[in-house]
């Protein structure tokens, strides 16, 4: 299987193909519904976003809490389709990757392709297995928004396929 | 008449829901297992084994199954010889839930549906009570994920269209769910009754083992039916393609009104948790 270290570059992006498994490590972003909500809230008052878009991988998951000896609680992917709507804005300001479950829309798709980005399916419901892939976890934006909060994870060989790769290929 | 103390229910509804949380039900991990055997796709095949191997993990380090510890679902059957003493019923249920949230470093994903402010503690639970004959009360417990339950649906349906009318539904409400769902799913089915008892029955269907039929024979040849035209879909699990979309149909019937023939369809993800107990 393909180990890849995040960020990915656009060499990288261009190798993958989709349907190949790869074990992704490095730094990834939580994000999900409300987070995406809170962050075009500021986008559109022409705010700075509490983080740099630019070739992070926003991972759309809300953990559980982690226990005092754990890095993370459990934490695998959510639905992407709810983020269809989100994704394209983020992808056209230089957003890396997507990490999520299931299919998305065509214009993530499109935008994908657009930007040389790749979306990768993590396997649904294996929140335990994700969870003891992440060596740290710090909440960075959104406090307030616990589970939903956007949280900074160093993971390790965390196990994912090629959802939807640069060539607007996709795997469903 | 027998009193019990709603304490007795706080504690069974807490242990029920620390152990629902990581424990898939055998009838699931035996489903998973079986189709993975049975699978030709290979990226299906590593989706299945990466299931089962997390949900090894889980129990072996008392982890969540799925970060989606769900919205808390009890059931009650009550005997009618039954009188309760203590807290209320309600305020012992969402005890026990608070508490085993805590401590089972659950997730809570329970929030207001307009405002989305989380109420913190992954209470209120979703509490459907009936009264039966008897002096016991049977619990069950299931923590509902909603990536699933996001792809469920309603038909109210003609008469005339009969027994090919709610298998399509099933099987449409599947397709259309696609590889959302956390595919392969479990799918309950309500079959008559009014709007909302339909809903409810589909609800309960999900709480059967996994391939357990239904006693009536016209109704297990609709389970089975609509299962066989499900994985011939090959949406496959997580949407990889491959054999198995869904582990199992289980549908439940109530009598309808000569007018209507409701048909709910609540789908589960692969992480079937369950648990029951008699009080």
């Amino acid at each position: 299987m393909k180990r890849l270290t995040l960020p990915l570059s656009k060499d990288t992006i261009r190798e993958l193909k989709a349907g190949e498994s790869v074990l992704l490590s490095g730094i990834i972003l939580t994000a999900r519904d409300c987070a995406h909500k809170r962050l075009f809230g500021i986008l559109d008052g022409g705010g700075k976003p509490p983080f740099e878009i630019k070739d992070a991988v926003i991972y759309y998951a809300g953990p559980c809490p982690a226990k005092p000896e754990k890095a993370s609680g459990s934490c695998g992917p959510t639905t992407s389709a709810r983020m269809d709507v989100f994704a394209p804005r983020l992808l056209d300001s230089g957003l890396g990757a997507i990490i999520g479950k299931g299919e998305m829309s065509n214009e993530v798709r499109e935008a994908l392709k657009r930007n040389t980005s790749v979306y990768f399916a993590a396997i649904g419901g294996a929140g335990a297995l994700y969870g003891n892939a992440i060596r740290k976890s710090e909440c960075i934006a959104f406090p307030d928004l616990l589970s939903e909060a956007v949280h900074e994870l160093v993971v390790e060989d965390f196990p994912a396929v090629v959802a939807y790769d640069c060539y607007g290929q996709s795997i469903y | 008449m027998r009193k019990i103390n709603t304490a007795l229910i706080e504690q069974n509804i807490y242990e029920m829901a620390l152990h629902a949380g990581v424990n898939l039900i055998p009838s699931c991990r035996a489903a998973l297992e079986k189709a993975k055997n049975a699978e030709s796709s290979e990226t299906a095949r590593f989706a299945l084994e990466t299931l089962i191997k997390n949900s090894e993990i889980a129990v072996a380090e008392k982890m969540p199954v799925c970060q989606d510890t769900g919205m808390a679902v009890v059931m009650l059957e009550i005997g009618q010889e039954v009188f309760l003493e203590g807290k209320s019923l309600s305020a012992a249920i969402n005890d026990g839930v608070r508490r085993a949230y805590n401590d089972g470093y659950f997730r809570k994903s329970v929030c207001d549906p307009i405002t989305r402010v989380n109420t913190t503690d992954n209470t209120p639970a979703v509490i459907h009570t009936e009264i039966v004959d008897g002096d016991k009360i049977n619990v069950t417990f299931m923590p509902k994920g909603f990536g699933s339950e996001n792809m469920s649906k309603l038909y109210m349906l003609k008469p005339a269209q009969g027994v090919e009318g709610i298998i399509g539904s099933i099987v449409e409400t599947v397709k259309l769910a696609g590889s959302r769902p956390c595919p392969p799913v479990y799918v309950g089915v309500g079959i008559g009754g009014s709007f909302d008892t339909c809903a409810f029955l589909a609800k309960k269907a999900l709480t059967r083992d996994i391939g357990s039929a239904n006693p009536r024979e016209d109704i297990a040849k609709i389970e089975s039916e609509a299962l066989a035209r499900i994985n011939g879909l090959k949406i496959g699990c997580q949407g990889f393609h491959g054999n198995t979309t869904a582990l199992g149909v289980s549908c439940e019937i109530a009598p309808t009104h000569i007018a209507g023939l409701p048909v709910a369809v609540n789908i589960q993800c692969h992480c079937v948790r369950c648990e029951r107990v008699t009080i």
